[in-house]
């Protein structure tokens, strides 16, 4: 108990933080889920599909959700405004949430850190907070909806990514821009281009006005209100521009890649 | 015109080859059913992931083994659900089906019905006609049915289906609303098991059609 106590933040969900800290069993989880796969094979007997070695309800699980990206990205308007909220929506205290405890999220150093850019771009020089910080910013307050099935509203203040993915002349033809985060563990995740070229998808350097804190990804998070919140990068240290798929944290454990909203 | 040869027919053989379900009828009613409990079973892993009431339900009784697998279960049987769905809705119209099993449905008769089943004075002789109680729940759960989807997209697609989400009274509520037609959906199937085993010939008449 005094473990879970020493866990509490002020102003965090206790049944998150729990329920996050569940979700460090992905052994037990993972023989579960493929236990669950067997009453498929079952199934498939009943409904006379072919069932060979090679097949698993896994597999074909994550084939139905490759066939649900590309649904999802020809369901995606580009022009589709999520919803904004008056300033009165805001959710407070807006909750924390990641694989961890606030206490192991990264401490970055703002004068220090670099954003990175790479791949598909004209111009691959590093972006210091300063120089980012120089650049037009519009504010959104948008309903952020976690795969879990909550939502909160927020407000967020950044970038339009799409005038920075212009700036340095990024080749906007490409697949995904692949962001990776100085999360413990390295989080990383792919976002599809047309998303990321979509007018609300943002640099994020403010969290209600103020500098974004520690528990909400400073120096910087990628705010998508077209996703699930863990296609919403905090952290994030470097920006990769690429035709290639190159998978993503939560993504390789099975959460479907393109998870729009 | 033949009228006369099909009187001359014994009533018997009539009423034995009698098809008290067609085979459209009996695919999609269990094609449903798996989809059904494939559906409600990845759901109920879903809902654990953050609850909406003070309760989460039993491991063992949940498909997917955590929050990923169940929302992989989830996404792939929906399609099963909802294309079969729609096949059921469009054959039920178009062959008149709803309109002759399900329709009218008056209070009087849902009162009489009912007042009739409590007395164990209700008639199962006719497996071709539904009583009144029968008639409602059917169709109740057809339009159950239809909000559980709906409801579903809505909280799939809250920006692209915006319209739709804000219909239900945006996404919060539409999480009710999805849970709430599962509660209903699971209560149906409770009593409608239930009656299928304690009249089994309505069960053989769901496999083989008589």
């Amino acid at each position: 108990m005094g473990r879970l106590r020493s866990l509490l933040i002020p102003g965090v969900d206790k049944q998150l933080l729990v329920r996050d800290a569940t979700k460090l069993m992905p052994d037990l989880a993972r023989r579960r889920f493929i236990a669950g796969g067997a009453s498929l094979g079952a199934l498939t007997l009943l409904t006379g599909c072919d069932v060979s070695d090679s097949f698993s309800a896994e597999s074909m699980l994550t084939r139905i959700s490759k066939f649900n990206d590309g649904v999802q990205a020809a369901i995606f308007s580009p022009n589709t405004l999520a919803p904004t909220f008056p300033e009165s929506a805001i959710t407070k205290p807006f909750p924390f949430n990641a694989y961890y405890a606030l206490d192991d999220a990264p401490t970055i150093d703002g004068k220090d850190w670099k954003l990175e850019v790479r791949g598909l771009v004209d111009n691959k020089k590093s972006w210091t907070l300063e120089e980012l910080y120089q650049l037009p910013q519009v504010k959104q307050v948008t309903r952020h909806i976690c795969v879990e099935g909550w939502s909160a509203i927020g407000s967020w203040t950044g970038v339009p990514l799409r005038d920075f993915l212009k700036l340095v002349g990024a080749d906007v033809r490409a697949k995904y821009c692949w962001f990776q985060c100085a999360d413990v563990d390295g989080y990383n995740s792919p976002l599809d281009m047309a998303s990321a070229l979509h007018p609300q998808t943002q640099m994020t350097f403010k969290f209600g006005d103020e500098i974004l804190p520690r528990a909400y990804g400073y120096p910087m998070k990628i705010r998508v209100p077209t996703k699930l919140g863990f296609k919403n990068p905090k952290y994030v240290i470097s920006m990769e521009v690429t035709n290639d798929y190159k998978g993503g944290y939560w993504e390789d454990m099975g959460y479907n890649s393109f998870s729009g909203s | 015109m033949s009228s006369l040869a099909v009187n001359d027919q014994p009533a018997a053989a009539a009423t034995t080859t009698k098809v008290i379900q067609p085979a459209w009828v009996r695919i999609v009613h269990w094609i449903n059913a798996v989809a059904m409990v494939l559906m409600i079973m990845s759901g109920w892993q879903i809902y654990n992931a953050s609850p909406l009431f003070d309760f989460t339900f039993s491991k063992s009784i949940t498909l997917g083994g955590w929050l990923g697998g169940a929302l992989l279960w989830h996404f792939a049987a929906m399609w099963l659900l909802m294309v079969n769905g729609l096949v059921y809705l469009i054959l039920g119209l178009v062959t008149g089906r709803f309109r002759k099993k399900l329709l009218p449905i008056t209070p009087e008769g849902v009162i009489a019905d009912t007042r009739a089943a409590l007395t164990g004075k209700l008639s199962h002789a006719d497996l071709t006609k539904y009583n009144y109680v029968q008639k409602l729940l059917y169709a109740g759960i057809i339009v159950v049915g239809i909000l559980i989807v709906l409801s579903g997209l809505a909280i799939w697609k809250p920006v692209q289906l915006q319209y739709l989400t804000a219909l239900f009274g945006g996404y919060e509520v539409a999480r009710y609303v999805h849970f709430f037609c599962m509660a209903a959906i699971v209560g149906f199937l409770v009593v409608h098991v239930a009656l299928a085993l304690l009249v089994p010939k309505s069960l053989r008449a769901m496999i083989i059609g008589r």
